[in-house]
């Protein structure tokens, strides 16, 4: 008798290569060939939102943690991005206009005569890209710490995060003279002296955005395939055989929102440098549900899904908000619950359940094996 | 095997895999489990029976930590349990069923048994984890004592009700516990599987010790070394089965019905 799985556990299975290359194909290849440099920009500003995405299928989908505050951690990515650009923008000679030249103008404007300590750091590039993945993952670590060590979870932790994510989009807009308030942080204009604002930079961010998109989908297919990825679908089927069986469930826990909060901030990160600036309309509950629909779309247990989903669905709202901008958020709720009420697993399950089985032929069924009834006579 | 203990004897603990004493647990001034001392030899058998909301479940509870104690303590082996954390209690050697099949629906029965394999149980840990030949060996020898070996690949919800059971025996067996701990095995099992468990039980009690829960009187006087009675929280009788269904008392509470 023939077990295929049983022996080997491959890093990925045909199909998601050949999913992998598809979809390398498409953004690496097919659109930069197909589209003019605006529309690129806009395709890869989308792809930042699917960096998010991409850490809910682990959160949300694999672990079973709604977080509808995702906007938390991809807006600090940003907003610690736009800090160095800014910093880097605000040299004396170009504010020289300024009471109080060598800062950013907002600060300025806000009669703020001194360059905050925590802006510090952000003079330096390798320490801005530290904090970049770092910020945003401490503090998921300590949100993730102080609710799953105290076993919150569920509609509760949902309706935590969705908190954070209105406390924080407050604090910002509150602290107009240290984040630049609800302009946000605009006016950017070098990466370590390389000018981000022109087309040929533009594309080259692209690229790098799409690398590290593909790169981030290897990451969570090494979690996935791991132990740790059936711990996180086992905590989800049943948390206490998980505990009884030695695990520390909070950890668990933790470690997939930290991973979670780590992509959304490359996104965040690569947001600021595509778009130009950061501003808090990115960090509140609106834009973090939006990215919860974008992952519920493609597909909640599908990485190659959750991109997908977003491109669909950021595609769809630029189309319908240019011809019915008043109508486009029902539209999105009217598609949200559509698709929790008939396709729960999106559009990867519909590709699973009626695309896949048409094109490898052959008729294998290896997940309903023979099992014996129940009651079977004993031998 | 050692002389039964009369309960009230003062005994030391060190002799006794697990020493349950004075264990008393209080849900809002509701004592479910009053004043409960009991101890439990290596590779012993001991049963707990007992009507319903007799405080069965709960003594588990208390001694996995699920639930903590409001006072008494639990020694396993001379060390102190109620301080612990459940990941800590299991590591420390203690294994337990819950009442209704507990297993991973969305895994197969390879993954099941081998997420309880005692290895890799950090979060690096389990990153690292490599499925090598000890893992799938003790998966396959584990397998096969809860005849599953020809569902390793079947997805754990298409099980039976009774393989469902068998199957988190065998997750607790991969844990290699030196105290298991079994709520209610043969509950909702056909004959045919019931009489299988028991002869599962009787192989794997070597080198250990059970605890178990039972209403079948049947089951329980095929197993058991020694049973515990517990009634509204308290011990009611503790001795051999024979001795128990003698007992004028527990014959009024349990047997009589």
């Amino acid at each position: 008798m023939k077990l295929p799985t049983l022996n080997d556990n491959p890093f990925m299975k045909p199909m998601e290569w050949v999913s992998l290359l598809l979809l390398a194909g498409l953004i690496l290849v097919l659109l930069p060939l197909a589209l003019d440099s605006f529309r690129l920009n806009l395709v890869g500003k989308y792809l930042t939102y699917a960096f998010v995405a991409l850490g809910l299928v682990i959160c949300w989908g694999y672990c079973g943690i709604l977080s509808l505050g995702q906007g938390v951690f991809f807006g600090l990515g940003g907003y610690c991005m736009a800090m160095y650009l800014k910093l880097e923008a605000s040299s004396v000679e170009n504010t020289r206009i300024q009471s109080t030249p060598g800062i950013p103008d907002f600060m300025d404007w806000n009669q703020v005569t001194a360059l905050p300590w925590f802006w510090k750091p952000f003079h330096s590039l390798p320490l801005t890209l530290i904090a970049v993945v770092a910020v945003p993952t401490l503090f998921a670590f300590v949100i993730g710490a102080a609710m799953f060590k105290r076993r919150v979870g569920g509609t509760y932790f949902a309706i935590i995060t969705q908190a954070i994510a209105a406390i924080l989009t407050i604090l910002i807009v509150g602290q107009q003279g240290y984040t630049g308030g609800i302009n946000g942080i605009t006016d950017l204009r070098t990466l370590n002296g390389w000018d981000i604002r022109t087309d040929a930079a533009k594309t080259i961010l692209y690229f790098v955005n799409g690398g590290l998109l593909i790169a981030c989908i290897l990451v969570a297919q090494a979690v996935k395939r791991s132990k740790l990825g059936r711990i996180l679908v086992a905590m989800r089927d049943k948390e206490d055989r998980v505990r009884f069986s030695g695990y520390a469930v909070a950890s668990f826990k933790i470690f997939a929102f930290c991973l979670a909060a780590a992509f959304a901030a490359v996104g965040g990160a690569m947001f600021t440098l595509q778009v130009g600036f950061m501003s808090p309309s990115f960090v509140g509950i609106v834009p973090s549900i939006e990215m919860v629909i974008y992952t519920a779309v493609g597909g909640r247990l599908s990485l190659f899904g959750a991109v997908y989903g977003t491109l669909l669905v950021n595609w769809a709202k630029t189309s319908f908000s240019e011809s019915f901008p008043e109508l486009w958020l029902f539209g999105l709720g009217a598609l949200f619950i559509a698709v929790v009420l008939a396709f729960p697993n999106g559009l990867a399950g519909i590709w699973r359940q009626h695309v896949e089985p048409r094109l490898s032929r052959k008729p294998k069924s290896p997940a309903l094996p023979a099992v014996l009834p129940h009651g079977a006579p004993a031998e | 095997m050692s002389a039964a203990l009369l309960p009230g004897a003062s005994p030391n603990d060190k002799d006794f895999l697990l020493a349950v004493e004075g264990l008393t647990v209080s849900f809002d001034g509701f004592k479910a489990v009053n004043d409960v001392s009991f101890y439990v030899d290596p590779d012993e058998i001991r049963v707990i029976i007992g009507p319903n909301g007799a405080g069965k479940t709960t003594v588990l509870d208390l001694i996995c930590g699920r639930t903590k104690a409001t006072s008494g303590s639990i020694k396993y082996r001379g060390q102190e349990l109620t301080r612990l954390s459940e990941s800590a209690i299991v590591q420390a050697g203690v294994g337990r069923k819950f009442q209704t099949p507990s297993i991973y629906d969305d895994l197969t029965v390879f993954e099941n048994l081998e997420i309880s394999f005692p290895r890799g149980r950090t979060v690096l840990g389990a990153l690292t984890f490599k499925r090598d030949a000890e893992v799938r060996d003790r998966i396959h020898a584990i397998a096969e004592m809860i005849f599953l070996k020809d569902h390793l690949d079947a997805r754990a919800e298409f099980l039976s009700h009774g393989q469902k059971q068998w199957l988190e025996i065998g997750m607790l067996l991969i844990q290699d516990p030196e105290l298991l701990m079994l709520d209610e095995p043969v509950a909702g099992m056909s004959v045919a599987e019931r009489k299988k468990t028991a002869e599962l039980l009787h192989q794997i009690i070597k080198g250990r010790s059970v605890l178990v829960i039972e209403h079948d009187m049947k089951f329980v006087e095929d197993i058991a070394h020694r049973v515990t009675v517990l009634h509204q929280g308290r011990v009611l009788s503790e001795g051999s089965m024979e001795r128990v269904k003698n007992d004028p008392k527990v014959v009024e509470v349990y047997l009589g019905h």
